[in-house]
């Protein structure tokens, strides 16, 4: 049995405290007034810097959206003078406030989406009767532990935003679906009878309701597999219910990417969009998978896993790395070709002020991992696929946060304590999360039929450490 | 001369010709070459065969079909003759990139498919009408033939064989 070490548990519980100091000093640093909103940006103009540019952008890009809804809302273009500049300051004022909430709804999504991915990745690897993998289960299960309290905290996001504590999301302001009202958006009225507070809570608290049943469901029964010696009972019916889940987490994935990340952006849609924010978390999942599994390795808690397993979690990692980019340009250039613009303004404004993330993010989802991984040798070599997981994980986090950050705050965004106290704080509880659940049970699970084979996977042209041309066979 | 002569020994199963190739460079005995009616997975690694290149002639022409795209896109769409089709930008290449991609993409795949197969043929001297090189037409079916050859030691090789149960052992003259 693996024990928990006592310095990984002070690392965690430092991080989760290190992070929660960075998030609420996010919340206390956000501007509780419009007048207190405007002195950070005139703090910032003053300085002369790029935020000063960025802050131009802004009145563009305000002044706009502004001349949008005065269409849309009263059917007529009104000049804009004194009532336009005070618009102006209460939209910074709203992405300012926004900023802390989206920092922590940023990593929130990223690792809660990463432990649904490794549950579903998991289910797949049961459903396919995968013979290598059974080895990694353990570590799988363990992974898939930080679903709870990534759950518990997105339960509290979901509240947050119903009892309007934050205004991630444009559409749950106040009167965007009363006729008459100032905030009255008749784009978002017609989607009212999918996006509505009522439907959207309930909708998200069922997501996660049922992927942390099938996970306490399979937890549980991968456990009770290694003492059942009932004839592959036991195993039946979690293969069953793996196929059920799987069912199942497609459909609510696909939703959970509509109501969580393209509700952000009320009035764009785009068909692909849950294949994409699959892609995004499943190239990460397979990428941490390979990650605890390199760990665990290196402490000899994982006495059965070989080179092998690990080239064949870095050929998963390339893959759909690949998979990643194709969707992520397949919906991109799909909507740069057309350019219809009420597709188009979603990437106008992402090309504008995200223009560094946005391209950096394909440099390291896409053309690093390409030519890190594409040489056979290099997928065995641990410290290899260290390194492209690193980039690999930063860049699907520049991902989830190019796809949140510019519906919520804007030109506004940074990268500081708030983003990155988030960033430690989930941190920290995957570590704890992970590495007391794998503590807690047999590290190889003994009734599964293809332990056997597993443990003797082998690809045919590596030479595991240890190793002479003899053992090829 | 001696050395023209060659041993062909049968075997009748891969498992038992895989440990007669260990047996034989045990003993380091150079064997010519090994007739197999499918792939054994591990007789290269016995054999000690280094591995093939291959892959790395592909990475190098699909860089080349790459970079022939991105020439050719280039020179057609934005040098020689830049109209405006349907208001796609053609001031530079980067302004219009998104749009040549897939050709890019096919094209990467189409030279690395392709002179990677012609490289094979090349390397392993396959073409039409070439006249086939099986020293004993079972050997596509259900024997595994090793061929070694002979330097004044027929008798000490034979007998190495037959204790590897080998099913039936020739001595031939090569021409």
């Amino acid at each position: 049995m693996y024990q928990f070490s006592g310095k990984l548990k002070t690392l965690s519980i430092a991080l989760i405290i290190l992070g929660a100091l960075g998030i609420a000093y996010g919340f206390y640093s956000a501007p509780k007034t419009v007048e207190e909103a405007k002195e950070i940006i005139a703090h910032q103009t003053s300085h002369g810097d790029e935020h000063a540019t960025s802050h131009d952008e802004v009145k563009v890009d305000a002044h706009k959206q502004d001349a949008h809804v005065a269409v849309e809302a009263h059917g007529a273009v009104e000049a804009h003078g004194e009532h336009h500049d005070a618009a102006h300051d209460e939209h910074v004022f709203h992405q300012l406030q926004n900023k802390p909430w989206s920092a922590l709804y940023v990593a929130l999504f990223f690792f809660l989406g990463i432990s649904l991915l490794v549950l579903a990745f998991y289910a797949i690897q049961r459903v396919a009767q995968a013979g290598w993998s059974v080895v990694l289960f353990r570590v799988m299960e363990a992974i898939t532990a930080n679903l709870v309290p990534t759950s518990i905290i997105m339960v509290f996001v979901v509240i947050a935003a119903v009892m309007h504590w934050n205004h991630m999301f444009p559409w749950m302001a106040e009167g965007t679906v009363t006729v008459g009202h100032e905030n009255y958006d008749a784009i978002v009225d017609g989607k009212s009878w999918w996006m509505n507070v009522p439907g959207w809570a309930i909708r998200s608290i069922v997501y996660l309701a049922i992927w942390n049943a099938y996970r306490w469901f399979i937890r549980r029964n991968s456990i009770k597999e290694d003492t059942a010696n009932d004839g592959g009972k036991i195993y039946k019916l979690n293969y069953n219910v793996s196929v059920g889940f799987i069912f199942l987490f497609m459909i609510t994935e696909s939703m959970m990417s509509w109501d969580w990340i393209m509700g952000l952006d009320p009035h764009w849609f785009s068909t692909l969009f849950g294949w994409y924010v699959l892609a995004s978390l499943l190239v990460s999942a397979v990428t941490v998978i390979a990650f605890v599994t390199i760990y665990l390795r290196s402490k000899g808690a994982l006495p059965a896993v070989n080179d092998s397993h690990i080239h064949d979690l870095a050929k998963f990692m390339f893959g759909f790395s690949v998979f990643w980019t194709y969707l992520w340009f397949s919906q991109f250039m799909l909507i740069w070709y057309a350019d219809i613009p009420e597709e188009t303004t979603y990437f106008v404004a992402r090309f504008n002020e995200y223009k560094l993330p946005f391209l950096a993010m394909v440099g390291m989802n896409f053309v690093f991992p390409i030519l890190l991984l594409l040489n056979s040798d290099f997928k065995s070599i641990p410290w290899f696929v260290v390194i492209g997981g690193i980039v690999i994980l930063f860049g699907h986090y520049v991902d989830v946060f190019v796809m949140i950050m510019p519906a919520t705050v804007g030109a506004q965004w940074s990268f500081g304590i708030a983003e990155l106290g988030s960033l430690l704080f989930f941190l920290g509880i995957f570590i704890y999360a992970t590495f007391s659940a794998f503590a807690k049970a047999n590290p190889i699970p003994k009734g599964n039929p293809f332990l056997e084979e597993s443990e003797h996977f082998h690809y045919y042209n590596i030479e595991h450490r240890g190793e002479g041309s003899g053992d090829h066979h | 001369m001696e050395s023209s002569k060659v041993i062909h020994a049968f075997y009748n199963d891969d498992e038992v010709l895989m440990d007669a190739v260990k047996a034989v460079k045990a003993e380091h005995l150079h064997i010519e070459e090994v007739f197999c009616p499918f792939p054994v997975h591990g007789l290269d690694k016995a054999m000690g065969l280094a591995p093939t290149r291959l892959a790395i002639t592909a990475f190098f022409y699909g860089i080349t079909g790459l970079c022939f795209a991105i020439w050719m896109t280039n020179y057609m769409m934005i040098q020689d003759w830049p109209q405006d089709i349907g208001g796609k930008p053609n001031f530079s290449w980067f302004a219009n990139m998104p749009a040549f991609v897939p050709i890019m993409f096919e094209l990467t795949v189409f030279f690395a498919a392709h002179l990677m197969v012609i490289t094979f043929y090349m390397r392993s001297r396959l073409w039409p009408f070439k006249e086939a090189e099986n020293p004993d037409p079972r050997t596509t079916d259900d024997h595994f033939l090793m061929e070694i050859p002979v330097n004044n030691n027929e008798a000490e090789i034979t007998a190495l064989l037959v204790k590897t149960g080998a099913v039936e052992i020739n001595v031939v003259d090569k021409h």
